[in-house]
C-alpha cells in the first residue's frame, strides 16, 4: 500500500512500485486528464507536476515518489501559473483535438512558475518535449507569451459563459 | 434554401467540382442505400428519439429544447480538433437566435438516416466534408426551430407571428410587451406546424458566423475535464492490453500462459485469430502480464514483403502495367521540348494522439460500445455482424476524437474490442500500445506517378501528362465509389483538374495493390495529398527550366482564373517575394484547390551545409469561401502545415519481412515546438462556393517545403520524405 | 560482451593460423584435468551451478533476444563468416545432455567439444580454465536440471582456412595458459576471491583489457580499457583519474547490483547486458571481493582529454528546466536536445524520472569522442528488468548529422568540453551495431 499526494489529498493506492504514475492517475484513482500518448517520456501528453517540477508520468515508477507533492491538470487551475495559462490557451484557441493539451498546459505551466517572463529559447527549451499531433505550436508560442507579458499577442476569441452539461 | 444535391445514380466529376465538391468520395457512398442525410425537418425516427432523449421540443434531429436548461444542440459530425463542434453549434444558434452561452452540444447518436452527411450520404466524418455539406441545412433546422418558436408565441398571445421577434432564446412582441423564454415556450413549439419555408438571416446580421468565436470544446479540454474515448471508465470494466503478430497477416500458433496469469491482476488471456489479449484491472497490469505471454507466431503469406520490394514493383508496374484513364483531352500530340519526372511517396501511419482505444461491453441481449469513431454507423455495422446481435441492439456511445487524420474512419480498433469483448462477460477497455498503434496502423500506401509536359517556346505546358501508380483504398473501404471498369477518383484527385489554363491532359492509373493482410486507408488530406506535392514540384520544375520565376509562372497559367489567381498574388505579397535571400535560403511556393477551396503556401526555408532542413518562416493564402469562424480557418491551416511538413521532413512507414519498422515517435517523428517557424495565415475573402478546411493546409506542404529546398539548393528531391543526406553543400567541407 | 569477441575473434584466429609456431612452449605447461566420475546434482550443487552459471554469465551469449535461455543461437559476425553460440540446455540431441562432468570440463578449461573437435574461442574458455573443476561442475549440474529445449545448431558460416577447426589446436597451444586459478598468499583472501569473480567467472578482462599485437589479450594492461564493436569497455583499473579508484565502495556496488552509480556511470551496450545477467546475481561477498580486487588492479593512464570534468560552468548555471541563458542558442544538437533528450535528462545533469538518466559526471559525456554516448543514441539502452524506468529508446531513425550535434551538444553541455564527434563517425559505428 503506496500513499501518493495528488492534489493535496492523500490517496492510499494498492500498486506495484513499479507502476507508473500515469496509470496510478488514470485507471486506479481516476483522473482521467493526465493522457497516454507514448509511453515512453517522448510526447509529453502524461505531464504533470511534482513538487512543482513538470515530469513524464508514464515512466515515473510511483514506488520513487515518496512523499512528493502531485499536481496534475484537474488542480493545475488552482495555481495562478495555472490560471494564466489556462486563460491565454483559451483566448488564443490553442485546442484542436485537445488531446495533447493537457500535458502542454502542464509543461506551459511549470516553465511559468520558474520563468515569469520566458523569452523564445527558454519556451523551445521547456515545451519542446511535448508533441502536438495537431500543430497548434504556433499558438502555444503566442499564449504562453501572452500568459506571461497578460497582453494580448494575437487574435483572441470572442468569450461566452460556457454552459456545463452532459457531454451526450 | 438547400444545397444543390446532383443527382446520385450518375455522378458526374465535373459538376461536382462546379458545385464546389472536390472529394472524389462525395455521392458516392450512398449509392443503393437510403438518402441518408441530415435535414432541417422531422425524418422517420426523429420522435422517438427524442422521446428517448426527453426532449420537449425536438423540431428536427439536430436540436432539442426542453422546459428548462440550455438547448441541447445534437452534433451530427465528431469533434475531432477540426472545431466542427463549434462551427456547427454557431450555425444552429446563428439562426435559431441563441447565443453560444445558452447551448450544451451532445454527441449524435448512430443514425445515418437523421445525421448522415450529404455529401458522403453516411454519418462519416472526412473528405473535409462537413460544413460544405451542412452549413445551410444546420441554418435551415435552426431557423425551423426558431419559426415554430415565434408561432407558438404568436398563437399564445394572439399577436401576428410576424410581429414576434427573437434575441438571445426569448421571443418579443414589441406592442404588447410581451415575451417568453424559449424554455417557456418548448411545449407550446412542438405542437406547432414544421414550416415549409422558413426565412434566413442575411450574412450581414449574422452574430455568430464569421466571427472568432471561442472554441466550444476548448474550456474543457484545457481543464482535463474532457472526455475522450480513451478516457471512458464503466463498472466492472477491465483493461485489454493486446499483442498480435508483428508480420502483416500472420496468426497465433500457440501461446504458453503460465508465466503471464502469475502477475499480478490478472484477469484473462484472451485469444484472437492475429494475437493475444490479456485483461486485467489497469493498463500496466494488463501490459506486464502480455509481455510475460510466450507466443509462437504461424508468420502467414507476407514474410517477403518489404518496401523496398514494394517501390521495385510500383517502378515496373508504372511501366508496363495497364492503365485506367481519368482523363485525356486536348491535342495530345504536340511537339516540342519534353520534361519528365518521377515522383514517390512513401507509406505513411496517422499516429493520433490518443492510441486507438475501445471500450465494449457483449451482453446477451445487447452490445455497447464507446469510442471516438469518424463512422458510427459503419462501427455498428461492425458490432452487429461480429456479434450477431441486430444493429438496434448495438448501443454505441460516440466520444471526442484525440486527432483522426483518417484512421478513426475505420473499426478495424472496434472489431479488435468486440472479439475480445465477446468472450469475457464484462466490460473491456482495449487500448492499443503506442508500438500496437503505430505497427499495425491501416496506412496511407505508396505511390510512384510519372508526370511529363510538352512546353511551348516560352516554357509553358501544353500538354500534360500524368500517371499514378498505387493502391486504392475505395476499393476496399467503398467499392460503390468506384467507376465500372475500377477506376478510382480519389487517385486523380487535384491532379486530373489543375486551375492552370493548359490546352491537352491525359491522367491515368495504373492499379498496383498491395498485399491482402496490409489493407491502406484514407490519410489527411486524401488524394490531394499525394497529388499536390507532384504537380506542384512538377510545375516547379517548368518554371526553372523556362528560366522564369515560379510565382511569375504560375501567375501566367492562372490569367484565366481570378480566384486562385488572388490567392497566390495574396500570400506572394505577403511574404515578400522577389526578395534577396542570405545563401542556402531559399523560398517555396506551391499552389492548388483541394477540397472546394484555393490555398497557396509559400515556405521559407535554411538549408545547413550538412543538409539539414530549417523552416524559416510559413505563409499562406486560403481562399474557402464564406467563413464560418476565422479562427478556425487560421488554426487549421497553421496546424495542417504542420501536420504535411512532419510527413515531407520524417515521416515514412517501412516494411521489412512483412513487418513494421517503426514503433514510437522516437523512430516516426513529429515535428516539435522548437522546429516551428511562425506560420501567417491570410484570409482572401470570397463569397463562395464554399471550400473544405480540415485538410487543405496538409494538401499544399509538402510542395512548398520542397520547392523552397530547391532554391535554397539547387536540388530537386521528389522522393518523400525529403532525405537531406542529398542535399550537403558540395562546396562545404565538414559543418 | 558478445561485441568483444567478435572482433577478438576475428583477429585471433588469423593469428592463430600464423604462429603456430609458440606453441610448443604451452603444450608442455599445461595441465590435464583428472579424469573422474560424473558427481551426484544435489540440489545444493544445482543452487551453486546457478549462481556460478550468472557470475559466469553463460546466457548473455547463449541466449538470443526473445529465445529460451542456454538455448543458444547467437550470431558472432566476423570479417570472414558467421558462428553461432550453441544450445547449452540438457537435451541429448541438440544440447549437451550427453556429456559427461569430464566432458564439460574439458571444453571450459581446454576449449575442446565433446567429439573432440576444438571451440572457437568466441567462448571463452581462455578465462574459464581457470576455473575450479568444483565450480564447473556446479555448472553443468545447473544446466542439467533446466528443461531440455530442443534447438538444433545452427551451421557456422566460416569460409576456408577458418572453418577448420583443428587450426585452433595450435592456436591454443600459444595462447591457452590452460592452469587454473590459484591463491596469491601476498594478497587478502578477498582480493583473490574477487580475482577469481573478475577472471576466472566473470572475464571481465575479455573487454576490458586491450589486446597485443597479435589480438591476444595483454596482461600487462589488465582492465586498461578498450574498444570492442563501436563501444568502449571503460578503464576499470584503480587509477583516480581515468579507471574507477575514485568511486566510493558504495557506487562500485550499486552500478554492479542495480547497472547505475549515482554521478559516476549507467550501464549500457553490453555491460548493461553484463549487469543484468552477471553482476547484479552476485551475492554481497562476492561483490566486495570484486571491489576489493578492483582497488588492487594495477593504474593504468588513460587518453588525455577523457578525464571527468569537475564542475563545468554550463550545468553550474543550468537549472533542471533551462540550460543557462547565454548558451548558444539555434544550434540544431541542441534542437533535438530539447525535443527528444529533456524530457528524462534535463538541463542540470541529475536526470529525471529515474536518477538513470542523470548524465552529470559521466564518462561516456567527458569523452570528447561520444564513443559509448553515440552507440548509447543509435542502440538505446535497457535495464527496464532491473528497473521499469531505467532505458532508452534507440534515436537511430535520426540522421547521422543530427545525432553528431546531439551528441557534441551533449557532452559541450554536460562536461563543458568540446565534442568531435562526426557524420562520418556516427556513420561508422552505426555499421557496427
Amino acid at each position: 500500500m503506496l500513499t501518493l499526494n495528488v492534489n493535496g489529498e492523500d490517496r492510499s493506492v494498492e500498486v506495484p512500485e513499479d507502476m507508473p504514475l500515469l496509470w496510478v492517475l488514470r485507471d486506479v484513482i481516476g483522473l482521467t486528464g493526465t493522457k497516454f500518448g507514448c509511453g515512453i517520456a517522448q510526447c509529453g501528453a502524461c505531464t504533470v507536476h511534482v513538487d512543482g517540477q513538470a515530469v513524464r508520468s508514464c515512466v515515473l515508477p510511483v514506488g520513487e515518489l515518496g512523499d512528493a507533492k502531485i499536481t496534475t491538470v484537474e488542480a493545475i487551475g488552482a495555481t495562478p501559473e495555472g490560471k494564466k495559462i489556462q486563460d491565454a490557451w483559451l483566448a488564443v484557441e490553442v485546442v484542436q483535438c485537445g488531446y495533447c493539451q493537457t500535458g502542454q498546459v502542464m509543461s506551459a505551466a511549470a516553465l511559468l512558475r520558474h520563468n515569469p517572463q520566458p523569452t523564445d529559447e527558454d519556451i523551445d527549451a521547456a515545451m519542446s518535449g511535448n508533441i502536438c499531433r495537431c500543430g497548434t505550436y504556433v499558438r502555444i508560442r503566442q499564449a504562453i507569451h501572452q500568459a506571461a507579458t497578460g497582453k494580448p499577442v494575437a487574435e483572441q476569441t470572442i468569450a461566452y459563459n460556457l454552459q456545463k452539461g452532459p457531454a451526450q | 434554401m438547400t444545397l444543390p444535391i446532383p443527382d446520385v445514380a450518375q455522378p458526374s466529376r465535373r459538376a461536382l467540382l462546379q458545385t464546389g465538391g472536390g472529394f472524389a468520395l462525395a455521392f458516392f457512398l450512398g449509392v443503393g442505400s437510403a438518402r441518408a442525410t441530415i435535414s432541417a425537418r422531422p425524418q422517420p425516427g426523429d420522435a422517438e428519439l427524442a422521446a428517448r432523449e426527453g426532449a420537449t421540443f425536438a423540431p428536427n434531429a439536430l436540436i432539442r429544447i426542453d422546459r428548462e436548461g440550455p438547448v441541447r444542440l445534437v452534433m451530427p459530425n465528431v469533434e475531432m480538433g477540426q472545431g466542427v463542434y463549434t462551427t456547427e453549434a454557431m450555425l444552429l444558434a446563428e439562426e435559431l437566435d441563441v447565443g453560444l452561452d445558452q447551448v450544451i452540444v451532445q454527441h449524435a447518436p448512430p443514425i445515418d438516416a437523421l445525421y448522415g452527411t450529404p455529401l458522403l450520404k453516411s454519418q462519416t466524418t472526412g473528405g473535409s466534408t462537413t460544413v460544405r455539406a451542412n452549413w445551410m441545412i444546420l441554418r435551415e433546422a435552426g431557423a425551423v426551430a426558431r419559426a415554430m418558436l415565434i408561432s407558438a408565441a404568436a398563437e399564445q398571445w394572439g399577436v401576428p407571428a410576424a410581429e414576434c421577434v427573437t434575441k438571445a432564446g426569448v421571443v418579443k412582441h414589441a406592442a404588447s410587451g410581451r415575451s417568453a423564454t424559449y424554455n417557456e415556450l418548448a411545449e407550446a413549439a412542438a405542437r406547432q406546424q414544421t414550416p415549409e419555408k422558413v426565412g434566413l438571416k442575411d450574412p450581414k446580421d449574422f452574430k455568430l458566423v464569421g466571427k472568432p468565436m471561442r472554441r466550444i470544446d476548448s474550456p474543457s479540454k484545457v481543464d482535463g475535464s474532457a472526455i475522450f474515448g480513451i478516457d471512458i471508465r464503466v463498472p466492472d470494466m477491465q483493461v485489454a492490453y493486446v499483442i498480435t503478430c508483428p508480420t502483416a497477416g500472420g496468426t497465433l500458433k500457440s501461446v504458453k500462459e503460465d508465466e503471464a496469469r502469475k502477475q499480478p491482476g490478472v484477469k484473462d488471456v484472451i485469444r484472437l485469430p492475429h494475437g493475444v489479449a490479456v485483461t486485467a484491472p489497469n493498463y500496466w497490469a494488463a501490459k506486464k502480464a502480455a509481455e510475460a505471454l510466450e507466443i509462437e507466431w504461424d508468420h502467414g503469406p507476407n514474410v517477403d514483403f518489404s518496401t523496398e520490394g514494394l517501390f521495385k514493383a510500383l517502378d515496373e508496374a508504372s511501366r508496363t502495367g495497364k492503365a485506367l484513364v481519368a482523363r485525356s483531352d486536348g491535342p495530345l500530340d504536340r511537339k516540342g521540348k519534353t520534361i519528365e519526372a518521377v515522383y514517390q511517396h512513401p507509406i505513411l501511419a496517422h499516429a493520433p494522439m490518443e492510441p486507438l482505444n475501445a471500450v465494449v461491453h457483449v451482453r446477451p441481449d445487447a452490445c455497447e460500445i464507446w469510442v471516438g469513431s469518424q463512422v458510427p454507423t459503419r462501427a455498428v455495422g461492425a458490432a452487429a455482424k461480429l456479434t450477431g446481435l441486430p444493429e438496434d441492439k448495438i448501443i454505441l456511445h460516440n466520444q471526442y476524437l484525440g486527432g483522426g487524420f483518417g484512421r478513426r474512419l475505420e473499426v478495424d480498433s472496434v472489431e479488435l474490442a468486440v472479439n475480445i469483448a465477446k468472450q469475457v462477460p464484462y466490460p473491456v477497455k482495449m487500448i492499443w500500445s503506442r508500438e500496437h498503434d503505430i505497427r499495425h496502423d491501416i496506412p496511407r500506401t505508396a505511390y510512384l506517378d510519372r508526370v511529363s509536359a510538352v512546353v511551348d517556346d516560352e516554357g509553358y505546358p501544353v500538354v500534360w501528362k500524368d500517371r499514378t501508380c498505387g493502391a486504392s483504398v475505395p476499393k476496399r473501404w467503398a467499392p460503390q465509389m468506384l467507376r465500372k471498369d475500377g477506376f478510382d477518383a480519389d487517385l486523380t484527385e487535384c491532379s486530373d483538374e489543375l486551375s492552370y489554363d493548359i490546352p491537352a491532359f491525359h491522367v491515368e492509373w495504373v492499379p498496383h495493390d498491395m498485399p491482402e493482410a496490409i489493407p491502406i486507408g484514407w490519410w489527411r488530406g486524401v488524394g490531394p495529398t499525394h497529388n499536390i506535392f507532384k504537380v506542384e514540384g512538377f510545375v516547379d520544375e517548368l518554371a526553372h527550366a523556362a528560366g522564369k520565376d515560379p510565382v511569375e509562372f504560375r501567375r501566367k497559367m492562372l490569367t484565366k482564373n481570378p480566384r486562385p489567381l488572388s490567392v497566390l498574388n495574396k500570400a506572394a505579397e505577403a511574404i515578400g517575394w522577389g526578395e534577396k535571400l542570405p545563401p542556402r535560403v531559399g523560398r517555396g511556393v506551391a499552389f492548388a484547390s483541394p477540397f472546394g477551396s484555393h490555398v497557396c503556401a509559400i515556405a521559407e526555408v535554411e538549408v545547413s551545409p550538412r543538409g539539414v532542413i530549417r523552416i524559416r518562416r510559413g505563409v499562406a493564402a486560403i481562399d474557402c469561401g464564406p467563413v464560418m469562424n476565422p479562427n478556425t480557418v487560421e488554426a487549421q491551416i497553421q496546424g495542417g502545415l504542420i501536420f504535411g511538413w512532419t510527413m515531407a521532413l520524417f515521416n515514412e512507414i517501412t516494411f521489412e519481412k512483412g513487418a513494421v519498422k517503426q514503433s514510437n515517435f522516437h523512430d516516426y517523428r513529429m515535428m516539435r515546438l522548437n522546429e516551428t517557424p511562425p506560420i501567417e495565415v491570410h484570409i482572401v475573402k470570397n463569397e463562395g462556393p464554399i471550400g473544405g478546411m480540415g485538410e487543405v493546409g496538409t494538401a499544399i506542404a509538402a510542395p512548398a517545403l520542397a520547392n523552397a529546398v530547391f532554391a535554397a539548393t539547387g536540388v530537386r528531391l521528389r522522393r518523400l520524405p525529403l532525405d537531406p543526406r542529398l542535399l550537403a553543400d558540395p562546396k562545404a567541407g565538414a559543418a | 560482451m558478445r561485441n568483444l569477441v567478435r572482433i577478438a575473434v576475428a583477429i585471433v584466429v588469423l593469428a592463430a593460423i600464423g604462429i603456430a609456431g609458440l606453441a610448443g612452449y604451452r603444450w608442455l605447461h599445461n595441465d590435464r584435468d583428472v579424469m573422474a566420475a560424473d558427481a551426484p546434482a544435489s540440489p545444493e550443487l544445482v543452487r551453486r551451478g546457478e549462481y556460478l552459471a550468472h557470475a559466469a554469465d553463460c546466457v548473455a551469449c547463449h541466449q538470443v533476444p526473445g529465445g529460451k535461455p542456454y538455448a543458444g543461437g547467437t550470431p558472432f559476425k566476423l570479417p570472414f563468416g558467421v558462428i553461432y553460440s550453441t544450445n547449452i540446455t540438457p537435451d541429448k540431441e541438440t544440447g549437451i545432455g550427453t556429456w559427461s562432468d569430464d566432458d564439460f570440463v574439458r571444453a571450459l578449461h581446454h576449449g575442446v567439444r565433446k567429439d573432440g573437435r576444438h571451440l572457437y574461442p568466441a567462448f571463452p574458455y581462455t578465462s574459464y580454465t581457470r576455473m575450479s573443476r568444483d565450480d564447473a561442475v556446479a555448472i553443468k549440474a545447473y544446466l542439467f536440471s533446466l528443461e531440455p529445449v530442443h534447438a538444433p545448431a545452427k551451421k557456422n558460416e566460416l569460409s576456408f582456412p577458418f572453418n577448420q577447426r583443428w587450426a585452433m589446436a595450435f592456436w591454443n597451444m600459444a595462447f591457452l595458459d590452460a592452469r587454473r586459478f590459484r591463491d596469491d598468499p601476498d594478497r587478502k583472501p578477498e582480493q583473490n576471491r574477487g580475482d577469481y569473480v573478475a577472471n576466472a567467472l566473470g572475464h571481465c578482462g575479455e573487454c576490458h583489457t586491450p589486446r597485443n599485437l597479435a589480438f591476444a589479450l595483454d596482461d600487462g594492461k589488465e582492465f586498461a580499457g578498450a574498444d570492442i564493436q563501436g563501444w568502449r569497455a571503460y578503464n576499470i583499473t584503480s587509477d583516480k583519474t581515468f579507471g574507477v579508484g575514485a568511486w566510493t565502495d558504495q557506487q562500485l556496488s550499486d552500478y554492479f547490483a542495480k547497472g547505475h552509480a549515482e554521478g559516476r556511470a549507467a550501464a549500457s551496450g553490453p555491460m548493461a547486458e553484463a549487469v543484468e545477467y552477471s553482476t547484479r546475481h552476485l551475492n554481497e561477498g562476492d561483490r566486495n571481493a570484486l571491489i576489493s580486487y578492483l582497488r588492487i588492479v594495477k593504474a593504468q593512464p588513460g587518453p588525455a582529454g577523457t578525464e571527468i570534468a569537475p564542475d563545468p560552468e554550463s550545468l553550474k548555471k543550468s537549472t533542471a528546466w533551462a540550460p543557462p541563458a547565454d548558451a548558444a542558442k539555434g544550434d540544431l544538437g541542441r534542437k533535438i536536445f530539447e525535443g527528444a533528450c529533456a524530457s528524462c535528462h534535463q538541463y542540470d545533469g541529475k536526470g529525471q524520472q529515474t536518477p538513470y538518466a542523470g548524465l552529470a559526471g559521466l564518462r561516456s559525456v567527458n569523452d570528447p569522442d561520444g564513443v559509448n554516448l553515440t552507440m548509447a543514441l543509435l542502440q538505446g539502452s535497457d535495464l527496464k528488468d532491473i528497473n521499469s524506468g531505467a532505458w532508452m529508446p534507440s534515436f537511430a531513425a535520426y540522421s547521422d548529422v543530427e545525432l553528431a550535434a546531439v551528441a557534441n551538444y551533449v557532452i559541450g553541455h554536460f562536461s563543458g568540453k568540446q565534442g568531435q564527434v562526426t557524420p562520418e563517425k556516427v556513420a561508422e559505428r552505426r555499421k557496427q551495431q
